[in-house]
């Protein structure tokens, strides 16, 4: 008989316990060793997810227990889907969301290209672009707060040298015209980095081949640019696309901690507003339904994210 | 074009994605624009509906 671990472990199975495993049939054996993960997946993931779907059609308020539950159909979601109010915060999350990636893609695709290219201390230069990227969103919160602070401010200090007003003569976070603005630009200071890393690395599997053809063939720099680089690094940047959609769909931390939602609601975010219905006004059941519209919603933009995903891999 | 409708009659998975994508993309876009309210209301079903298509149609045949 051979010493391998498969043996020792065959010789220190008790008899009893041998006798039944003998018996079951390889699935049946797969089977029980997935079983915890299953349940683990069923009891965290699925569960709660049924149980909200559930709440979502009650009026059901979660620091009032004892209240009778009434079912009340689909008046919550017709409710929040006729709200102007939410409306404008959808409208808020857009602007949020359509700045926020323009500008991280123009920045990003920008960057990447230019460390693409070989030059003395290339490497330093990635690692320092990157570090905002891997700071806590409560942390970079707090310090572009200080930053945008209109008397001691840097952020403010810079916009008056270069335009000549007064640093204290405008306030980017108490400002309703400036505040959706400032949200963007912390935003994309952060997360530039990261659109900058999917580009490169869709930049870096072009093979070089394909431009020294281009070269034969007379190809202006600027026509290699539009017709090879762009459109083989177009499936990378619409994963970055989709991937910092889903994300800033979701914000919350950052804008909390720099506006909290304000000045009024100008920069109340859809999951900032859903935290208040949910845990300030205590709306559990109307908060269930608007959790599950922007559910529904991140959940078929991460269905397109998976199939642009796919067709990146099969390139 | 011709093989756009065709996959969609043979029920093939390529065209239903699209489609799929298509409404889920509708739906968002209905959901933030800022020009009219009933886009706003109607927009969730939408989704909704391409949400589940692009289930159901992911396990179609190539």
């Amino acid at each position: 008989m051979s010493d391998s671990p498969a043996s020792r472990a065959a010789a220190a199975t008790p008899p009893s316990v041998a006798r039944k495993i003998r018996g079951l049939s390889d699935r049946a054996i797969a089977w029980i060793f997935v079983a915890p993960t299953i349940f683990l997946l069923l009891a965290i993931n699925i569960f709660p997810l049924i149980w909200t779907i559930n709440l979502s059609f009650t009026n059901f308020k979660a620091n009032s227990p004892n209240r009778e539950v009434v079912n009340v159909g689909f008046r919550n979601y017709q409710r929040i889907l006729t709200d102007s109010d939410i409306w404008l915060n959808m409208q808020a999350t857009a602007h949020f969301l359509f700045w926020t990636i323009f500008f991280q893609v123009i920045i990003g695709f920008t960057l990447a290209y230019l460390i693409n290219k070989k030059f003395k201390g290339n490497d330093l230069w990635t690692t320092i672009i990157v570090l905002p990227m891997m700071l806590s969103p409560a942390v970079v919160g707090n310090f572009w707060k200080f930053l945008y602070q209109p008397q001691i401010g840097l952020f403010n200090y810079i916009i008056a040298f270069f335009t000549g007003k007064d640093p204290s003569s405008f306030e980017m976070l108490g400002s309703v015209s400036l505040a959706p603005w400032s949200i963007v630009i912390v935003d994309t200071w952060m997360w530039t980095p990261f659109v900058m890393l999917i580009c490169l690395a869709g930049l870096r599997s072009i093979p070089d081949y394909i431009y020294e053809a281009a070269e034969v063939d007379r190809a202006s720099k600027l026509r290699q640019f539009f017709t090879i680089t762009i459109p083989m690094v177009l499936p990378f940047l619409m994963l970055a696309v989709l991937f910092r959609g889903i994300e800033n769909f979701k914000m919350f931390d950052l804008v909390v901690q720099l506006t909290g939602g304000g000045p009024g609601s100008t920069t109340e975010l859809t999951s900032i507003n859903l935290k208040r219905e949910a845990f300030e006004k205590w709306r559990t059941g109307y908060a269930s339904a608007y959790a599950i519209i922007l559910f529904v919603t991140v959940f078929g933009l991460a269905s397109i994210y998976v199939k642009a995903l796919n067709k990146v891999k099969e390139r | 074009m011709s093989n756009f409708f065709n996959g969609l009659m043979r029920l093939r998975r390529g065209p239903w994605e699209m489609v799929a994508t298509i409404l889920i993309g509708l739906g968002v876009f209905m959901l933030m624009q800022p020009f009219v309210l009933w886009a706003y209301t109607y927009s969730f079903i939408i989704t909704l509906i391409g949400t589940v298509m692009f289930i159901i149609v992911s396990h179609f045949k190539e």
